[in-house]
C-alpha cells in the first residue's frame, strides 16, 4: 500500500524524490557492472525482480480487517544489494502507478524510498549481520525479508506524519495513527512473505548453489552444509 | 532426512493459520448487524480516508484509472502472471540444466 498519487503535499513529495534519486542512481550503476560482469547472474536477477512483481501484486487480508500487499524486496536485497533491489522496486511502483492507480508518480520519490531503499537497506543489514554471526542463512533470510516489509509501512507512516502532523499530538501522534493502520496490518503479512523468501532460498540453494557463491551470497562450505542440513 | 521438507511444513501451518484467523474475524466482521462501511479494504484508503478527513485534497489524481474492478483485477494478475512465468521459467531451467548434466 504506497502513498497515494496527489496526496505528499510541496515540499514533501519533491524532498523525497531528491532523497531516492541518488541512490536510485546508483542502483543503475550497480545493474549495469553486474549485468557486464556477471552475466551468469542474470536469471537470478529476474528471478528477483519477479518476486517483486509477484507478491506485492497480492492485496492480503489481514488481522486488523483491512488488506496491504507484501513487498517482496528482501529477496533482491540480500542477492544484490539494496542498491539493484531499489531499481527492481521503481520497475514495479512505475507500473502500479500507471496501470493501476496504485501509488503514484508525484509519490513515486517517497514510495521507493520506503520500498526500495529503507526496507532494501534494513534487510541487507541483517543479512550482513546474520551471515557474521554464523546464523543458519535461511533463518536469517525469513527474518531480512519480513522486516524489509514492516520497515517500509513503518517509513510510510512516518512520511505521512511528516506531511500531516495531527493538530492535536502534532507528529508523534500522526505517525501513532497511521502506524497503526499500516504497520499493524503489516505484521502477518510480513511473517508470511518472510517464510515464502526463506523457501524459495532454499530451493535457490538447492538448484543453482553456484551461482549463490559467485555472487558473495554465501560460501562453498555454507552451501554444501544448507543442502545436507535442515533447509 | 526426517527434515528435509522442515520449513515447508512451517510455511504449510502458517498459511492455514492465517487462513483461518481470517475466516474467524471475517465471521464476526460480518456478524455485526447493520454494518455499512466495507471491511478488508485497503490500508492506504483507511489512510486516505483521515488525511481527507483533515480538509486536505490531493492535488494530483492519477493519469490513468482502471475503468471498473473487474479491469483493476486484470491488471493486478497480470503482473502477478508475469512474475510467477519469469519464476516458472528460470526455475525450470536450472532443474532442466541440472538433470541433463548429470
Amino acid at each position: 500500500m504506497h502513498i497515494m498519487e496527489g496526496f505528499l503535499p510541496s515540499p514533501w513529495w519533491q524532498i523525497w524524490f531528491v532523497l531516492s534519486a541518488p541512490f536510485v542512481i546508483m542502483g543503475f550503476y550497480a545493474l549495469r557492472r553486474m549485468v557486464r560482469e556477471n552475466r551468469e547472474a542474470l536469471p537470478l536477477l529476474a528471478v528477483a525482480g519477479a518476486f517483486v512483481f509477484v507478491l506485492s501484486s497480492l492485496k492480503l487480508p489481514s488481522v486488523t480487517g483491512s488488506c496491504s500487499h507484501p513487498t517482496g524486496t528482501g529477496l533482491g536485497s540480500v542477492l544484490f544489494g539494496p542498491f539493484i533491489a531499489s531499481v527492481l522496486a521503481l520497475i514495479v511502483l512505475v507500473y502500479q502507478a500507471l496501470f493501476l492507480a496504485h501509488g503514484g508518480i508525484s509519490t513515486l520519490g517517497a514510495n521507493i524510498f520506503s520500498m526500495g531503499i529503507a526496507g532494501p537497506v534494513v534487510a541487507y543489514g541483517i543479512f550482513i549481520a546474520g551471515k557474521k554471526a554464523g546464523i543458519n542463512e535461511i533463518v536469517t533470510i525469513f527474518f531480512a525479508a519480513a522486516f524489509a516489509n514492516i520497515v517500509t509501512y513503518v517509513v510510510t507512516s512516518f512520511q505521512l506524519a511528516l506531511a500531516f502532523p495531527a493538530e492535536v499530538g502534532g507528529f508523534m501522534a500522526s505517525f501513532m495513527t497511521f502506524g497503526a493502520i499500516f504497520a499493524i496490518t503489516q505484521i502477518p503479512l510480513a511473517i508470511i512473505e518472510g517464510l515464502v523468501i526463506a523457501l524459495v532460498f532454499k530451493y535457490i540453494v538447492q538448484l543453482k548453489p553456484e551461482i549463490l557463491i559467485k555472487i558473495g551470497v554465501i560460501t562453498q562450505e555454507r552451501a554444501e552444509r544448507l543442502r545436507e542440513g535442515w533447509a | 532426512m526426517g527434515m528435509k521438507y522442515g520449513l515447508e511444513i512451517v510455511v504449510a501451518v502458517v498459511i492455514i493459520a492465517f487462513a483461518t484467523i481470517f475466516l474467524i474475524q471475517n465471521a464476526a466482521i460480518q456478524a455485526e448487524p447493520g454494518e455499512d462501511k466495507e471491511a478488508w479494504g485497503g490500508a492506504d484508503g483507511l489512510v486516505a480516508d483521515i488525511i481527507e478527513g483533515q480538509g486536505y485534497e490531493p492535488w494530483a489524481n492519477p493519469l490513468w484509472e482502471p475503468p471498473s474492478g473487474e479491469i483493476e483485477s486484470l491488471l493486478f494478475a497480470l503482473q502477478a502472471a508475469i512474475g510467477a512465468f519469469v519464476i516458472g521459467y528460470v526455475f525450470g531451467f536450472w532443474r532442466g540444466a541440472k538433470t541433463t548434466s548429470s
